[in-house]
C-alpha cells in the first residue's frame, strides 16, 4: 500500500461514467415509482390471496418468482411492497424537510442563543437512531407502520436542520443578499426569496441520501417486525418470514432483499449523479 | 518544513497547547455531560411518564386493579416523576438499575450477561470494518482514475445499498445451510464448563461480524480514499517527496495521519450505525445480546428493562462520539490552534 504515496493524483473518472451512473440510479427509482403506482391499479395475483395447495412453488409462467410459504405470489407481494417503501420514505423524508428546514433557517436568521439551541438540539437527536427511538415508541404504542415512519422522520429532522443552516449562512453572506438588505426587505422575505431557491438543490441532493436511508431503516423496522404489520406486504417482513423458510426455499429470500438494494442503489446513484449537476465542482475533486 | 513541523507538534504539544487542549476537552465534556442528562430525561419522559400509568402498560388490558396496583406499588409509580427520575440517575450512577418484572432478576446482572456478546459483536465488527475500509481505500486511492479504482468504488457503491440484515441471511444460507461451516444462530457461551468456550463463542460471532462489517467498510472505503486523495494533493507531501522521503515514510508519516480526521469523524458517526445494526444482526443469527434482550423486553413489556437498555445504548452512542472528538486533537494538531 505504500505507493500509494508515490502517486500524483490524475484525471478524475470521465464524466461519461458519471452520466451512465446517473442515467441507471434514475431508471431504477424511476422503474420502482412507477410499479408502486401500477399496483393501485394491477398485479399479477391478488397480493393477499392466500393458496396454500400452491405454497413455495418454483418460479412459472403463472408464477413468474414462485410463491411464498402461504401460496401468496411473490412479484405480487413485491410490487404492493414498494408501495410502504416509497411512502415511508417520502412521509419521513417530508417530515425531516419540514421540521429541520424550519429550524435550520430560524437558527440562521436569528443566531445567538437560538442558533445554539437548536443546533445542541441537532447533536442530541443523533444520540437517537431511528432503531432506538422506534424501540421506544414500540414499547409504548405498539409495532406498525406509523410507529416506524415517525421513528425515521424524527431521525432526519437533525439531519436537515444542519445542513440548512450551514448553507444558510453561507448563502446569507453573498453580496446579493447584503443588497436585498440594502433595499430593505425583511429577514424573512429575504430567507423566502433568495436563501431557500439557493439551497433548494442541497436539499433535494440530501433528501435521496436520506430517502434511501428510510428504505433501509423501513426494512430493518419491518423484518424485526417494529414497523409494517401482516396482512400489508412489506419487502422487511417478507425476508423476515424467507429466513423461516431458509432450507426449504433459499431464494424467497433473494427477491426481497434485491429490491431493497436496488432501490437504494438508485436514489445514492441519482443523489451522486444530481451532485454532479448542481455542483459540479465537486464532482471534479472526487 | 510544514509537514515536519506539523508532526512535531502532533507528537509533543507545548505547554500551552497542553493547556488549551485541556480546556477544550473540558468543553466537550461538559457538553457530553449535557447531552447525557437530556438523554436520560427523554428516556425517561417517554417510557415512564407518556405512558401514564407504566403499570398498566406492563400488565395490558387484561390486568385486574389489583395487580395493576400492587406492580404500581412494587414499582413506586406513586410517588412524582422528578423523584423517580433523580432515583433512576441514582441507580444508573450506582448500578442498582432495578429488577426485571419478566426474568425476576437484577437488569445490572441481565445487561452485563448480554453485554458479553455485544461488545464483543461490536469490537470485532469494528476491527474488521477498519481492515477492510483502509485495505480498500488506500488500494483504490494507489489506482486513482483506473480500473482497480472503478472497481472498489462501483462494489462499494453496491456494499452502501446492501441491508446488513439481509446480507446476513445471504451468509446463514451460504456458510450454515449449504456449507455447514457454521451454525445458522445462536451462541454456546463462553465458559467450557457451559459446553462453549472462547473459540466456539468467537466462531459463533463470526458470520455477525461479517455481516455487520462488510456493509460499514463499502462506506468507510470511499471516506478513506477520498481523504488519502486529497491529503495527497497537498503542498507538503510534494515537498516531503521532494525530499526524498520513501513513499512508505510519506504514507505513514504524513498522508494517513492527515486523512485521519475525516476518516474518524465517520467512524465515529458509523458506531452508532454499528451499534443498531449489532441489535438487528443480533435477531437475525438469535445471539443472546443486548439487542435480544430489548426486543424480548417489548414482547414481555418489560419497559423498565427498555428504559435502561435504550438508555445504554444511547449513552454508549454519545460517548464514542466524545471519545472521537477528544482523538481529533491529538491526530491534528491544527485544530488545537482552531479551538484554542
Amino acid at each position: 500500500m505504500s505507493d500509494v504515496a508515490a502517486i500524483a493524483p490524475v484525471a478524475p473518472r470521465p464524466s461519461r461514467w458519471r452520466r451512465a451512473n446517473f442515467a441507471i440510479g434514475a431508471v431504477l427509482v424511476a422503474s420502482v415509482a412507477a410499479l408502486a403506482l401500477l399496483s393501485f391499479v394491477w398485479t399479477p395475483w391478488p397480493a393477499a390471496e392466500l393458496d396454500i395447495p400452491h405454497k413455495l412453488q418454483p418460479p412459472s409462467t403463472s408464477h413468474w418468482l414462485g410463491t411464498d410459504s402461504l401460496g401468496r405470489d411473490i412479484v405480487s407481494l413485491l410490487i404492493v411492497g414498494s408501495r410502504v417503501s416509497i411512502a415511508v420514505g417520502l412521509i419521513a423524508v417530508g417530515i425531516g424537510i419540514a421540521f429541520g428546514v424550519a429550524l435550520g433557517l430560524l437558527a440562521a436568521v436569528k443566531r445567538g442563543w437560538i442558533e445554539e439551541v437548536v443546533m445542541r438540539l441537532a447533536d442530541f437527536t443523533f444520540a437517537f437512531p431511528a432503531l432506538l427511538s422506534a424501540i421506544m415508541l414500540t414499547a409504548i404504542y405498539g409495532p406498525g407502520l406509523v410507529t416506524s415512519i415517525v421513528a425515521i422522520g424524527i431521525f432526519n429532522v437533525p439531519v436537515f436542520a444542519r445542513i440548512t443552516r450551514a448553507s444558510a449562512l453561507v448563502v446569507r453572506s453573498r453580496e446579493y443578499v447584503t443588497a436585498a438588505r440594502a433595499l430593505g426587505k425583511s429577514e424573512w422575505r429575504i430567507t423566502v426569496e433568495h436563501v431557500l431557491p439557493n439551497i433548494a438543490a442541497i436539499l433535494i441532493v440530501q433528501a435521496t441520501i436520506q430517502f434511501a436511508l428510510a428504505i433501509l431503516a423501513e426494512a430493518a423496522l419491518s423484518y424485526l417486525g417494529l414497523g409494517t404489520q401482516p396482512p400489508t406486504p412489506s419487502w422487511g417482513r417478507m425476508l423476515n418470514e424467507a429466513q423461516q423458510q431458509l432450507f426449504q426455499a433459499p431464494q424467497l429470500a433473494v427477491y426481497p432483499g434485491l429490491a431493497i438494494a436496488l432501490t437504494v442503489l438508485g436514489l445514492n446513484l441519482l443523489g451522486d449523479g444530481l451532485r454532479d449537476i448542481f455542483d459540479p465542482r465537486l464532482a471534479r475533486q472526487r | 518544513m510544514r509537514a515536519q513541523g506539523l508532526a512535531a507538534g502532533g507528537l509533543t504539544p507545548t505547554r500551552t497547547e497542553g493547556s488549551t487542549i485541556g480546556f477544550f476537552l473540558f468543553k466537550r465534556f461538559a457538553s457530553l455531560v449535557l447531552t447525557l442528562l437530556a438523554a436520560s430525561a427523554v428516556v425517561f419522559t417517554v417510557l415512564d411518564v407518556l405512558p401514564g400509568n407504566a403499570a398498566e402498560v406492563m400488565l395490558g388490558q387484561s390486568a385486574t386493579p389489583e395487580s395493576v396496583a400492587a406492580l404500581s406499588a412494587k414499582l413506586g409509580l406513586d410517588r412524582p416523576a422528578i423523584v423517580r427520575y433523580g432515583d433512576w440517575m441514582k441507580g444508573l450512577a450506582t448500578g442498582e438499575l432495578g429488577t426485571s418484572i419478566a426474568y425476576d432478576t437484577p437488569i445490572a446482572q441481565l445487561v452485563g450477561e448480554r453485554l458479553a456478546v455485544t461488545v464483543p459483536l461490536a469490537l470485532m465488527a469494528m476491527a474488521l470494518t477498519t481492515a477492510l475500509a483502509f485495505s480498500l481505500g488506500l488500494f483504490a486511492a494507489a489506482r486513482h482514475g483506473r480500473a482497480g479504482d472503478v472497481g472498489v468504488m462501483t462494489v462499494s457503491q453496491l456494499g452502501i445499498a446492501v441491508p446488513n440484515f439481509w446480507f446476513a441471511i445471504l451468509l446463514i444460507w451460504l456458510f450454515a445451510v449449504k456449507l455447514r461451516w457454521f451454525s445458522a444462530g445462536g451462541f454456546p457461551g463462553w465458559s467450557a464448563e457451559d459446553g462453549g468456550g472462547i473459540w466456539p463463542g468467537l466462531r459463533a460471532l463470526v458470520l455477525p461480524a461479517i455481516a455487520l462489517a462488510v456493509v460499514q467498510s463499502a462506506i468507510l472505503a470511499r471516506i478513506v480514499r477520498s481523504a488519502v486523495l486529497d491529503v495527497l494533493r497537498e503542498d507538503f507531501v510534494r515537498t516531503a517527496r521532494a525530499k526524498g522521503q520513501s513513499p512508505r515514510g510519506v504514507l505513514w508519516g504524513h498522508v494517513l495521519r492527515n486523512a485521519m480526521v475525516p476518516v474518524l469523524t465517520v467512524m465515529g458517526l458509523q458506531f452508532a450505525n454499528l451499534l443498531t445494526g449489532t441489535v438487528v444482526i443480533e435477531n437475525v443469527f438469535s445471539l443472546p445480546g443486548l439487542g435480544r434482550l430489548v426486543f424480548q423486553a417489548i414482547a414481555n413489556r418489560d419497559l423498565v428493562v427498555v428504559r435502561n437498555v435504550v438508555m445504554l445504548l444511547a449513552a454508549s452512542v454519545v460517548v464514542i462520539n466524545f471519545v472521537v472528538d477528544a482523538l481529533y486533537v491529538v491526530i491534528d494538531v491544527r485544530l488545537r490552534a482552531k479551538r484554542a
